[in-house]
Order: C-alpha cells, then structure tokens, then sequence
C-alpha cells in the first residue's frame, strides 16, 4: 500500500551518505573528473576499489550469505545519490546494480551465478550488462546474440555502458543468459554525449561464455533488473540535480553585475525557487521508488515509472539553468557545469525515457490512450 | 517533569469517555469537556485545553475519539479560528485573554475571521491604512478603514484585526494587533462577490468601530511582530493534509478519461498524464514532509507545496474542462450563495476551474512565496526595498 512508503532517510542510510561523500570530495572532484576524461579513460579502478569492495557499497543489495553487506535498495539509492553529485564515474548502476540484479534475480541454484556475484559483491571484478543503456523495463528486449551451438555466442549490442571497466559481461542470447569473459568478446568505442558513462559496441564472434539461464528465467531476471535500475537511476538524477541547484545559487550569490548580487534579480530567485521545489518533489518520487523496490510492494512498477518520468526532467532543466545562470563561464570546457549537463542528458535516455515511463504510467494507471 | 506520554493520554482519553459518552452527551457539552480535560490540543498549557505533551501525540487523541464516535469540532468550519487566532492568543495574550477566549473558540461556539487584508494592503499587507486612534479619557481604540477577501465574516463572532496606531512611524513600526467584536457597532460585513458567482468572502467596513483597550493583543506598535506569528501558522497548517494516490483533483479528470473514450485525444493523453504523474509526485512530496516533522525533522518543504498545489489545481481544471467537450461549455448556477466552506469535490468542472484561479493569489501570491523560498531557503539576497525608513504617511499610494 502506497500510504507504508518510507520516505526518510534512516541514520544508517545518512552514515553511508556521509562516507561516500567524503570519499568522493577527496578524490573525485570535478576537476578528477574532467581530467580523466579527456584521457578518454575515464573510469579510476582505485577509486572504485575503495567504493565497491572498502565501504562495501558494491554488495548492497546482495544478502550477507552470497558474499554482500545485506542491505538493498534504500542504501544503494543514497550511493546513488552521491555518485550523481560528483558525476562519479564508477560501474556503479552497471555492475552493482543492473549486473547484480540480473544475477539475482536468477535465484541461488546456479553456481556460477552465485561465485560471480560474489566477487561483484567484493569488488573484485566488474560485470557489464550486454544491453543498450536505453533498453527500458517494459520495452521489447533485444535478441540479436545467437548461441551458433554449445555456448558459442554470435552477434552485436550496441551502447552497452561500461563494458570498457568490465571483467565479465552478462549476454542475453536466444538460448539464455550468458557470463561472458572480457577477453572473449570485441569492444569499439564510441564517443559519448555523457563523457563520465563510457559506451561500446560489444561484438560476439564465437565467444564462448557461460550459460546461467534458461530464456525464460534470464529474459524475467532481465526484466527485474531493469525496473531496479530504472527506479534507482532517480536518486543519482536527484544528487545530479541537487548539486547543480547547490552550484547555482553559491554562483548567483556571489556573483555582481548592475552593481548587485546577480541573485537579488527576481527573474533569478523564482526560477530558482521554482527549481528547489522540483528538486524536493523529485527527492520525494525517488525515495518512494527506492521504497517500493526494497519492500517488494506490488505497485513498485507503477512508482518507479512515476520517479523516471518526474525526475529525469528534473535533472536536466537542473543542468541547463546551471549552464543559463553561470552565464558564459557555463559554457566553458574549464566549469564542470557541462558535465552534468552531459549526464542529465544521457541519463534521461537511459532506462527509458520521460515519454516511455508517462506510456507504463497509463498502463499502471490504468489511463488508456485514444 | 517529563512530558506526558501516548499511554498516559490514552487513559485520559478513555477517562472522558467513561465520564461523557458520546452517545449520551450533547455535542457541545462533550466538546467543552474534552477541552477541560486538556484533550483539545494537547501541546497547549494545562488550563488552556492542553497538557503540555508533544504535538505529534495529538494524532493519537485524535484517532482514539474519531473511533470512539465523539464528535470534533469541525475544525475545517473554525479553521481561521484554530490555525490563526489561536496561536496568536496563545503567544500574545494576557491570561484574561487567554482564558476568555479559546475555550469557546476551540469549541466552536465562536468563529473567528481575520481583518488583516485592504484594497490597498494585499501582498505588501503592512501597507494597511485603517486607522486605530486612543480616545483620551476612556482609553479605548476607535477604528476606521475597510478590509477585504475576509473569509467567515458573516459567521464570526470575533476578528483578529491589525490597524495603524501611528502613520508618522515607517510602515512595519505603527501598527498594533486587536481583537475586534463582530458584533460592535460599526461594523459591516457585505459579501463580495467572486468570480464563480458565489460571496465565499466578504468585504468589512469599520466606521467608529470602539475597542477597549483590554482587547488589544501584544503592546502599542508591535502588531507587526504579532502578525507575523499568525502568518507563519497560517502557513503551518498547509501540507498537514494526506491525500491517496489520485486523490484531489485528478480524480474527476482521470474518471472522465476512463468512463468517456469518445473525449480522448492523443494530446489530451500526454496532458493528462503529465499531471497525474505531478499529482502523484506531490502527493508524495507532502507525504514526505508529513513524514519528516512526525519524525521531528521539519524541513523547508511545507513553504514550496502551497505554491505545487495551486499551480496543479489551475493545470488539471483547466484541462478538465477542455477534456469534458460540450459539457465543458456548460456551468452549474451562477446564483449568489455565501458558501460556509470552500468545497472543491462535488462540484462541476467550470467551477473548480474559476476557483483554483484564487489558489495561486490567497494566503499569499505565489510570486511572494517564490520571493520567500528564494531569500529563506536559498538564502538569495532580499529585495532591494526603498520604503523602510519611510513614514507610512510619506509613502506612495
């Protein structure tokens, strides 16, 4: 029931906050961030090191008896959270979220399934979902890798995200789920809107993987994976979103012209106002979907498509007034401002898009179209 | 001595029961007799209707006597009453005042209406320029001005009325804080009315209206200072109310939707559900700051809802109207009535339209409480301000 949702954030969640947060203002700043970027490299292995396996944030939502901290949801939508903020970039949703929850969701009796979660949970390796970054819940899901026969795997999946950090990618084929070895698999580049989440194309030719799952079970697993996914991605829009509201008021304060405080103009206070108030809403959407997802409550799916749909255009009416009110020095390379720009953007394309969840919320809902 | 505790309140409230069944006493007696027995608001002082526990505990009295079958004193028909004078009274009055007044105010034996705003005086309220002048030898005040937009006027036995005791002081600085008999001569209540064709408020003229000294509230120039505890708990009393999911005004919008398909179009469909997923975002956004001060965490939010709800009642009426096709043309009655309550539900389209237009101006504009948001949460410089050390006789007007 709807009126149960927990919408706070408990003293465990806030310690958890606090230590993510600390890791991350001291080694990755924005200027971190950019710098390995334009290496074209941007993930930092240490840095993810001390995030997934030191404060154990990678194992969150796998219980204590497969190797993780037990916890779930709720905590892995505050990580969440604070990786928006600093536009971290870590295989965090990748791996500790849509990976892990894929191999969740295909229950314990699988070995393999459960030796590799285990060493996600740890931090010890990196898993790759072998799914475009759009792929949305609810939507058709691709069927382009082909088993040639006895887990020999064929075939191409475009925009998959992070698969450049990963060890091991999961491979939905005609046949099932697949683990699939880094090094057995082709991986092109491509140059990303969002310099922080890395794409590639991910081409099969005859690799050889794991099998983990039947089509059935794998393509339901898929499934719940996404709406986790799609339900945490709320949270890192809303650190994203928080940050840039933070960033834009400390600038307009500061900031003179006409001999006044840029932020003394009216014009600026209500937009604002107006966006402190949708960042408030939007904490409020992906807190109860975080909720929902971690009570199992049967209107999850309904909720997480309410936080996609509602804060996904948080985040990126965030960015673009970050940009707006910083005026020109928004629009250098130098401000980190377009890097969350970046983010806002792709991640509002990522999961399904404001228009795909607004599609699930008339299903849900029960508010058919003409 | 420790605060009372929720199981110490439950026997009190089984103790009134026991000693006034709800069955068997009438409804004003049993009212008195919880207020007595310090179960009307339980935060307030023993003597005063309280115990001096903690507010949240209030909930739990509330729940006990709503199952019981004990009546409540209709707080939605004393609102002004319970959110505003009460809390002023209590902050400001002297015990005499104290005493004399929330008893029957909380029971509901007198309603209370609120004279703060002027033609002249809305958003820039301590502009106001209706006149209280001491008469030598008797001391009492006598008061001349109009006020307007007072809501339960031509039912209040009392006011809160703020007026100007010395136009030579800047505009914040002569003003002082009465309490004004509805029933003295000299004053006039004509409803006024409103766009929906209905006098849900009132205009008040005040001419020689006398108040005695003893009916001021808070000292001589410091009504600015009072007023101002009985605006903040005006705005306290927004976004304590829990809505279920498609609850509001959604709810005859996406009923329309569901039981006439011969409405739908496709960009009606992306309106209304933009809107739901809004309604649905600030009902939990309320829910999250119901949540947070129950846990003592009070948090900025409650300043922003007003301004989420009043924008979202024009949005969703508006579109409901244009949804409902040639019924939309069409209005329910545009008779004068002079409504006790302001009713959203059970009323038609046209009108919940007309009247969510006043959302976004009563209690505040929504442009003043942008400006409030941005200076008091955001800590955005303040207005630049030319009237402060101004006369208030000196200003433009």
């Amino acid at each position: 029931m709807s009126d149960a949702f927990d919408l706070l954030y408990s003293e465990t969640e806030e310690e958890l906050r606090s230590a993510v947060r600390a890791l991350l203002a001291d080694r990755c700043t924005p200027a971190d961030v950019l710098a390995r970027a334009e290496t074209g490299r941007p993930h930092d292995p240490e840095l993810w090191h001390t995030l997934a396996a030191e404060i154990g944030t990678a194992g969150l939502l796998v219980p204590e008896k497969l190797g993780g901290q037990g916890a779930g949801h709720r905590e892995a939508a505050v990580v969440l959270e604070e990786l928006g903020r600093a536009v971290a970039p870590v295989p965090y949703l990748t791996s500790a979220v849509l990976a892990t929850e894929i191999l969740l969701g295909l229950g314990c009796e699988v070995p393999e399934a459960a030796g590799l979660l285990g060493e996600l949970a740890a931090g010890r390796q990196v898993c790759a979902p072998a799914l475009p970054l759009t792929q949305a819940p609810g939507a058709p899901l691709p069927g382009a890798v082909r088993d040639t026969g006895g887990g020999v795997l064929t075939g191409t999946v475009t925009s998959v995200a992070d698969a450049v950090a990963a060890d091991v990618l999961l491979v939905l084929a005609d046949t099932g789920l697949y683990a699939v070895p880094a090094a057995e698999v082709a991986l092109t580049p491509l140059v990303p809107l969002d310099l922080t989440r890395p794409l590639a194309t991910v081409t099969l030719e005859g690799a050889a993987g794991t099998r983990l799952a039947d089509p059935a079970t794998a393509r339901a697993a898929v499934a719940g994976a996404l709406l986790s996914g799609a339900g945490l991605l709320a949270s890192e829009q809303v650190g994203l979103a928080e940050w840039c509201l933070t960033e834009t008021v400390r600038h307009v304060r500061g900031r003179h012209q006409f001999n006044r405080p840029v932020g003394s103009f009216q014009a600026l206070k209500h937009r604002l106002a107006q966006l402190w108030l949708d960042v408030a809403s939007a904490r409020a959407a992906a807190r109860a979907a975080a909720d929902a997802l971690a009570t199992g409550a049967p209107d999850a799916p309904l909720t997480v498509a309410v936080a996609q749909a509602y804060c996904s255009g948080v985040a990126v009416r965030a960015a673009e007034e970050c940009v707006q009110l910083h005026g020109g020095i928004g629009m250098t390379w130098e401000h980190p401002a377009h890097l969350y720009l970046k983010r806002a953007k792709a991640d509002s394309l990522a999961l399904g898009t404001p228009g795909h969840h607004h599609a699930l919320v008339a299903d849900f809902a029960e508010l058919p179209s003409p | 001595m420790t605060a009372i505790t929720a199981d110490q309140l439950l026997t009190r409230v089984r103790d009134l029961l026991a000693a006034h069944p709800p069955a068997d006493t009438g409804r004003a007696d049993f009212l008195r007799a919880r207020f007595d027995a310090g179960l009307a608001w339980v935060h307030y002082p023993q003597g005063l209707g309280g115990l001096g526990a903690p507010r949240s505990l209030q909930a739990v009295v509330d729940a006990e006597l709503e199952a019981a079958g004990a009546p409540d004193n209709e707080p939605r028909r004393i609102g002004i009453g319970l959110g505003m004078a009460a809390p002023t009274i209590l902050a400001y009055g002297t015990e005499e005042q104290k005493q004399r007044f929330l008893r029957p105010l909380w029971v509901g034996e007198e309603v209370w209406c609120q004279l703060f705003s002027e033609p002249g005086a809305g958003s820039d309220l301590a502009a106001l320029g209706t006149r209280a002048v001491r008469e030598s030898g008797t001391g009492d005040w006598i008061v001349d001005g109009q006020k307007v937009w007072t809501s339960s006027a031509h039912t209040a036995r009392w006011a809160i009325l703020i007026a100007r005791t010395d136009p030579a002081l800047p505009k914040h600085q002569g003003i002082t804080y009465f309490l004004c008999d509805m029933h003295a001569p000299g004053v006039e209540v004509r409803p006024l009315r409103q766009i929906t064709g209905e006098a849900e408020f009132n205009e008040v003229f005040l001419t020689g209206v006398r108040i005695p000294d003893s009916h001021r509230l808070g000292a001589v120039g410091q009504g600015w200072a009072v007023a101002r505890t009985t605006l903040m708990n005006e705005r306290v009393s927004i976004g304590g109310m829990r809505l279920p999911r498609e609850g509001g005004m959604i709810a005859p919008v996406a009923a329309a939707w569901r039981e006439r398909p011969a409405l739908r179009t496709h960009a009606l469909h992306q309106r209304l559900l933009q809107l739901w997923v809004q309604a649905e975002v600030a009902r939990l956004t309320a829910e999250r700051l119901r949540q947070q001060l129950a846990a003592g965490q009070p948090g900025p939010e409650g300043s922003g809802m007003k301004l989420t709800f009043a924008r979202l009642n024009q949005e969703i009426s508006g579109l409901e109207v244009e949804l409902l096709g040639e019924d939309g043309l069409l209005y329910e009655d545009w008779t004068m009535r002079r409504p006790e309550l302001v009713d959203f539900t059970g009323r038609d389209a046209g009108y919940r339209y007309l009247r969510a237009k006043g959302n976004s101006i009563e209690g505040g504009t929504s442009e003043i409480l942008l400006n409030i948001v941005a200076e008091r949460v955001l800590g955005l410089p303040a207005e630049p301000r030319d009237d402060k050390d101004l006369a208030w006789k000196d200003l433009a007007r």
